[in-house]
């Protein structure tokens, strides 16, 4: 017996090696920082550091939710997440069809790579293309597109009203060579027979997209839409925070649960309210991206994250 | 053939609508170079257009210039993206092979991997953690380690190509011959799973060249500052001048300040490496997306 259980340990070590490093990891990079989330109930001292700081039960959460940015907020985060991913998911849907359309294998290529493109680049280069087209002084639009029209320069990152457009064209801009490549798989993946059938009965093209092309991409788009529902307390921070170049008068237009973690904590020392923000982000996170992949997993199980 | 017309028709205005969106995709690039190759004058003057109104080197002879500072950050952004992937590759694909095995406990680290997909710290304890327990502030090691050396997605993905795409007859052919587990996954499994690796591979390289949040949470030391960070840190500058403008005017030299045409030449530099690199990536790129999206 105890000679068995040594021979089982002895195979079972190779493996349990292997797992090491990731263990580790994963054990610094998330488990370690999942138990700082005491922090938030804390009057954090950083002498005492994050064990020994006093207990302030949920005071840091009152606080929080008094104030008027905890509102702002999250109706950003929850309505750019909802135009982004709606909106995204039209132009995803849209461009994947007609790019199924194109027969040059090359022409095809060529343009999945340009609307690419975007997706590969940080948001930090983001920022800096944005900068070119809207600065006041040297931007494209003001000095190029605005005058064409004998428009009067704007000063784009002085105008509220602009932004929700701006963020959202530069989401999707970015985004949709990303997002429409999972549809056009999907649309390739469809059964050229009903096609033929559709053709035979004297359906033209916009009847057979209508017809068999939506209809049968619609179990991909439903599944997706609710996954990215899942994730409707997280933003790009890189996106609200560096584009519009700290613009404080832009605030309630570009602020997000994630730009105000980052700015109590790094720029304003306001900790106590950060991880109060950070946690509430994270659990309202967590059980939105539970009740989505329940969702999900009813309709179709192979597509459930887990 | 009574709707060819039609198919026609359709492939026509899917060329004419993708090339639009083609251009809109790349406009913003050409945007960028052409600012980067204006006279800096002319710039100011008659803002940025794609083509220069006064075409001038001035930017690129400032990145000459200042090769001490922008060199070292590209390289830093080299070493970090090479030695950051590989890596990330190494730890990925062991903790992916391990977690096919069945032995004690496996369950539970799957499970733990996948809840890190739904629920995380934030990031006022991961800072505190990596600040203060690992005291990774200013060393190289805040470029690399913090958030970008393992993932979910990936292990999901190479877990799940190493169940499917490798034939069981094989690795039991192996275990006969007497072969040990590193031997199986280096000498088998591994080369037959190149695609998946090119997948990761690229995958975490991108998010090496393009990460500029490590830089901004965990350096003040401009020596180890990557080209992202020192892109970010410029343009902080400049807002902070630009914001304070009325109360700095006299304090602060603004002429010590990159000037816009030579922002937008760094900005280019930063963007040469994926323009060039990614085309021959992009087949492994796009499978990862498909495969991830079938089953994630």
């Amino acid at each position: 017996m105890y000679l068995k259980r040594v021979a089982k340990i002895k195979k079972y070590l190779p493996i349990y090696f292997m797992m090491v490093p990731g263990i580790l990891y994963l054990l610094i990079n998330n488990y370690l920082p999942m138990a700082g989330i005491v922090i938030a109930f804390k009057k954090l001292d950083w002498k005492k550091g994050i064990f020994k700081s006093d207990w302030v039960g949920l005071e840091n959460f009152t606080y929080l939710f008094k104030t008027d940015d905890a509102f702002i907020m999250t109706r950003n985060t929850i309505l750019y997440n909802l135009l982004f991913i709606t909106l995204g998911m039209i132009c995803a849907v849209s461009v994947a069809i007609l790019l199924n359309e194109i027969r040059s294998k090359t022409a095809k290529k060529l343009y999945q790579s340009l609307i690419l493109l975007p997706y590969l680049m940080s948001m930090v280069i983001i920022s800096y293309l944005a900068y070119a087209i809207l600065s006041n002084e040297t931007g494209f639009l003001n000095k190029s597109i605005l005058p064409l029209f004998g428009m009067e320069p704007i000063s784009w990152y002085q105008e509220k009203k602009y932004w929700p457009f701006i963020l959202t064209i530069i989401n999707i801009w970015k985004s949709v060579g990303f997002s429409c490549i999972i549809y056009l798989a999907s649309i390739v993946g469809i059964n050229p027979e009903y096609y033929e059938a559709a053709r035979l009965e004297g359906a033209g093209k916009w009847k057979q997209i209508r017809y068999i092309t939506l209809p049968l991409l619609m179990p991909t788009v439903i599944t997706m839409f609710i996954l990215n529902i899942g994730g409707i307390f997280r933003s790009d921070f890189g996106l609200f925070y560096l584009v519009p170049r700290g613009s404080g008068i832009l605030n309630s237009v570009t602020q997000t649960i994630d730009t105000y973690v980052y700015k109590g904590l790094m720029q304003q020392g306001n900790l106590s309210m950060s991880s109060a923000a950070g946690v509430y982000q994270s659990v309202v996170g967590f059980i939105t991206i539970l009740a989505s992949n329940a969702l999900v997993r009813k309709l179709d199980k192979e597509s459930a994250l887990f | 053939m009574l709707n060819y017309r039609g198919d026609r028709t359709a492939r026509l205005i899917a060329n004419i609508v993708m090339t639009v969106l083609s251009v809109c995709a790349l406009l913003p690039f050409l945007l960028l170079v052409g600012a980067s190759f204006t006279e800096e004058k002319a710039a100011v003057l008659n803002g940025f257009s794609i083509i220069p109104s006064q075409f001038g080197l001035g930017a690129y002879q400032y990145i000459l210039k200042e090769f001490g500072t922008i060199g070292r950050a590209y390289l830093i952004t080299i070493v970090v993206t090479v030695v950051g992937t590989a890596l990330s590759m190494t730890i990925t694909t062991l903790m992916a092979y391990a977690l096919t095995k069945r032995v004690p406990g496996v369950k539970i680290l799957n499970f733990l991997v996948i809840f890190t997909m739904l629920f995380n710290g934030g990031l006022v304890p991961t800072y505190y953690v990596y600040s203060n327990i690992l005291r990774v502030k200013d060393t190289i090691w805040a470029l690399i380690v913090p958030g970008l050396l393992m993932n979910a997605f990936s292990i999901m993905l190479v877990k799940n190509y190493f169940r499917t795409a490798i034939p069981k007859e094989l690795l039991e052919s192996a275990k006969m011959d007497g072969a040990g587990q590193a031997t199986v996954l280096t000498k088998i499994v591994l080369p037959l799973s190149t695609p998946i690796l090119a997948t990761i591979g690229i995958n975490s390289a991108l998010a090496y060249w393009n990460d500029w949040t490590n830089g901004l949470y965990y350096l003040t030391d401009a020596r180890l500052f990557s080209l992202q960070t020192i892109l970010n840190k410029i343009n902080e500058n400049v807002q902070f001048l630009a914001n304070n403008s009325d109360k700095l005017s006299g304090i602060v030299n603004t002429s010590d300040l990159p000037t816009t045409t030579m922002r937008m030449a760094v900005a280019v530099i930063g963007i040469l490496p994926v323009v060039f690199i990614f085309p021959f990536f992009q087949k492994y790129f796009i499978k990862g997306i498909t495969i991830g999206a079938v089953k994630g």
